[in-house]
């Protein structure tokens, strides 16, 4: 039987082996822990204590605002010492978070464990999922409750979990799978009971064998849950990428996921999703991998959100030679940092250091219309018409030739033998069309 | 703690550029370069070396001092038209010519509209054009293959004697000229494909071509349904005509495998700066080269029409890419009523 895939896509060597034999270690909670108020895409969670209190590690430092939104619980057990600006890798500019000071070992401040998940009404399930602060942890980090709400009104088909890890370099996807599969398949139950699903779709890429036979054993033949095999291929882990593969719908231009009857999760969001049902443990630490050709000791880590990553650096074994890049993510779509200083996030699924021979390369080209970038697009798009568009500040234009259906991949840019920075002309072209247009 | 460098994604680029685009062309234009200099000795060695380090050179004085871009470091393009150009002369092209026929190449064909990747048309096709029209003895006056080899027989001929003897007609001349018959007996189907034939430097031998050509498939280099439709409705249109009238018209294996066809279609069609992108724009481009090179071949006062079918398709390019843009994930197809009821 062919492999599940999509049209378009690029095969960016994987260099997976690094991290891959490496089970997840935990990190010591931080003794300084930076926890912005901004985690997720949507409102930033509002702060619900003063400087000075004593808080428990899982206790609610900032509840949700708006219904895109979710609250945030402290990463330690300590003192709360100020809301201080930091630099904000996804904003791009310094934004608020809470400085909190560890005093002690973990007192951990949990809610009522729900072991018998099946006896709760979806309503109570969903409202666990928004109060532990659950976000998606694939890297997007969307409310995970927020996804739900159409589907609370009218149940979907599929609930698709994306295990494809696409990105190169990441393992902890897969190490999870390896690690915790049947807290993923708990994950999935939950799911399904919220969501009405009837059937959930795990789709693993082939080059991960080992964590399709977990998975596959994890599933006890439940025919509720089918593991499904992808080809390697870049993006396949993206929402309409997965869809595509495993149910041949496709997502209408402008629209999300339920629209065809599905709804995507990561591996990752499972567990979380298990933990904060069945342990009623909300979301304050999370799987990550510390990997790439600058690091001493390649891991995957469990580590509290709010770690500086230059705390994970030392916990890790600090890194080789000459440092020159720090990327929070993968190497596709994942971002270079300005500083070691910044925190790890809901939606940091790794740390890269890379060589100075990894850097950047030279100045952009000419387009030589060689077209590689139009096969390579998943989404059916022309990124060197709409990096000229882009570049030349043609914004209506670029936004009529599908500018906005860009899920910024990357894998335009990844093949430009004219080094044409496609996702950067693409990632301001959307933003100033959107500040023109009036929105936000 | 050291300085931390910040771009953007993706932070993983395929080890690739346009030099090595350009490299790769070069390398699969190898066997048919070589196949020109053993069949037409010492000058087809000058003028192709002239073509590459004489357009490497033009460039560089276009850019630097024109251009005022002082930065500026070959990326090999220069190279690639340079090479076309030289294989698509006769040998007996003075090299001066060649050097004209360069400069107008890279400076009207590509840099008067901001260089590479800007340019409307195939730039070795614009220098072949204007050598054409402007000196259009030089530019069709064919030796014979391997000529150097009758070199001591003919030691004192007269200018004259020595047109006889070393130049012939080639194959597509010989079809407008004396018909079917007579250029079917004269070059077998075997001279053709192995380039036993008089021609351009380059044009001769589809066999070097087709070697060439498949390195570039090896490395995608090249955006194959162009010569496959091109080459197809060659084949197709000719022997339509060949089935109403065999002794004027040539057979379609004839027409695929004399003259530029080859050249043009593996190498000038495919360019990838004046050829569409899409699947369905390179089945277009490719089919409307096939119909105006057979319509030139047959119906005009010239013998080939390549070069002309290929420019005037060029000029098609950015409508074909416009009417022929891939559907974007999750887009409906929509019918042109609905678009207007939209506005």
């Amino acid at each position: 039987m062919p492999l599940h895939t999509f049209r378009g896509g690029i095969h960016p060597p994987d260099r997976k082996i690094l991290s891959e034999d490496c089970s997840h270690e935990v990190m010591p909670p931080p003794l300084r822990a930076v926890v912005f108020l901004s985690q997720h895409i949507g409102r930033d969670a509002q702060s619900v204590l003063e400087p000075g209190q004593e808080v428990k590690t899982g206790e609610l430092i900032a509840k949700h605002s708006g219904v895109i939104s979710a609250p945030i619980h402290s990463p330690v057990t300590g003192k709360l010492l100020e809301i201080t600006k930091v630099f904000h890798p996804v904003h791009q500019k310094p934004m608020e978070a809470w400085v909190i000071e560890r005093t002690s070992e973990d007192v951990i401040d949990q809610m009522e464990p729900m072991n018998a998940f099946d006896q709760f009404p979806k309503e109570v399930l969903y409202q666990r999922i928004l109060e532990a602060g659950i976000v998606g942890m694939g890297g997007a980090a969307f409310p995970a409750h927020a996804k739900y709400i159409e589907a609370m009104k009218k149940p979907i088909e599929y609930l698709m979990i994306n295990a494809a890890e696409c990105e190169p370099y990441l393992t902890t996807d897969y190490r999870m799978m390896l690690e915790f599969p049947h807290e993923i398949i708990q994950g999935i139950r939950i799911l399904l009971r919220v969501l009405g699903a009837k059937k959930a779709l795990i789709g693993v890429e082939d080059n991960k064998p080992k964590a399709i036979e977990e998975m596959k054993k994890a599933t006890n033949s439940d025919p509720s849950i089918e593991v499904k095999v992808l080809r390697t291929k870049y993006p396949q882990g993206a929402e309409k990428q997965l869809i595509k593969a495993l149910l041949n719908r496709e997502v209408p231009v402008g629209s999300f996921p339920f629209s065809v009857g599905a709804i995507v999760h990561n591996v990752a969001t499972c567990i979380a999703i298990a933990r904060a049902v069945v342990d009623g443990t909300p979301l304050y630490e999370r799987g990550m991998t510390f990997t790439g050709e600058g690091v001493n000791t390649p891991k995957n880590l469990i580590v509290r959100i709010g770690t500086p990553i230059q705390d994970v650096i030392d916990f890790a074994g600090g890194w080789k030679g000459e440092l020159s890049k720090v990327i929070m993510g993968g190497p596709m779509m994942g971002i270079a940092l300005p500083s070691t200083e910044i925190p790890v996030m809901k939606g940091t699924s790794g740390i890269l250091l890379l060589e100075p021979s990894q850097k950047s390369p030279l100045a952009e080209q000419s387009c030589i219309n060689c077209g590689y970038c139009i096969h390579a697009c998943p989404m059916g798009l022309l990124p060197n018409e709409l990096a000229k568009l882009a570049k030349n500040r043609k914004y209506d234009q670029a936004v009529e030739l599908g500018l906005m259906n860009c899920c910024e991949c990357g894998s335009c840019a990844y093949q430009c033998p004219s080094k044409i920075e496609h996702v950067k002309h693409f990632k301001l072209a959307k933003k100033v069309y959107q500040t023109l247009k009036g929105g936000k | 703690m050291p300085k931390l460098i910040v771009s953007p994604a993706p932070h993983l680029r395929r080890n690739d550029s346009v030099r090595k685009v350009m490299i790769d062309v070069l390398l699969a234009l190898l066997p048919a370069t070589l196949w020109s200099i053993w069949n037409f000795g010492h000058r087809a060695l000058i003028l192709c070396i002239l073509g590459v380090v004489g357009a490497e050179l033009i460039e560089l004085f276009i850019m630097r001092v024109l251009r005022k871009r002082t930065d500026f470091i070959s990326d090999g393009s220069a190279a690639v038209t340079g090479l076309l150009l030289a294989l698509n002369v006769s040998s007996t092209l003075p090299w001066y010519l060649l050097l004209l026929g360069l400069f107008f190449a890279l400076g009207v064909g590509k840099h008067v509209y901001g260089g590479l990747g800007h340019n409307p048309f195939n730039p070795a096709l614009v220098g072949r054009v204007f050598l054409m029209i402007s000196f259009p003895i030089e530019m069709t006056r064919f030796e014979i293959p391997r000529a150097w080899a009758l070199g001591e027989a003919v030691t004192g001929a007269s200018p004259a004697q020595w047109e006889g003897i070393y130049t012939g007609a080639t194959p597509l001349g010989l079809l407008q000229g004396g018909g079917f018959e007579r250029a079917s007996n004269q070059f077998s189907y075997g001279d053709l494909f192995f380039g036993n034939i008089g021609g351009s430097l380059g044009e001769i031998s589809a066999l070097m071509l087709l070697i060439g050509c498949v390195y570039l498939i090896i490395r995608m280099r090249i955006k194959l349904l162009v010569p496959i439709s091109y080459i197809g409705s060659v084949l197709l249109m000719t022997s339509v005509f060949f089935g109403m009238d065999g002794t004027q018209f040539g057979s379609p294996l004839f027409h695929i495998l004399s003259g530029g066809l080859m050249l043009g279609a593996l190498y000038m069609a495919t360019d990838m700066v004046t050829s569409p992108s899409s699947m369905k724009g390179q089945l277009i481009f490719g089919i409307g080269c096939g119909i105006v090179t057979v319509l030139i071949r047959l119906f005009s006062g010239m013998p080939e029409g390549v070069s002309y079918s290929i420019l005037i398709m060029n000029a098609f390019k950015p409508i074909i890419d416009r009417y022929t843009r891939p559907r974007i994930l999750g887009q409906q197809r929509i019918k042109p009523k609905e678009v207007r009821s939209n506005g």
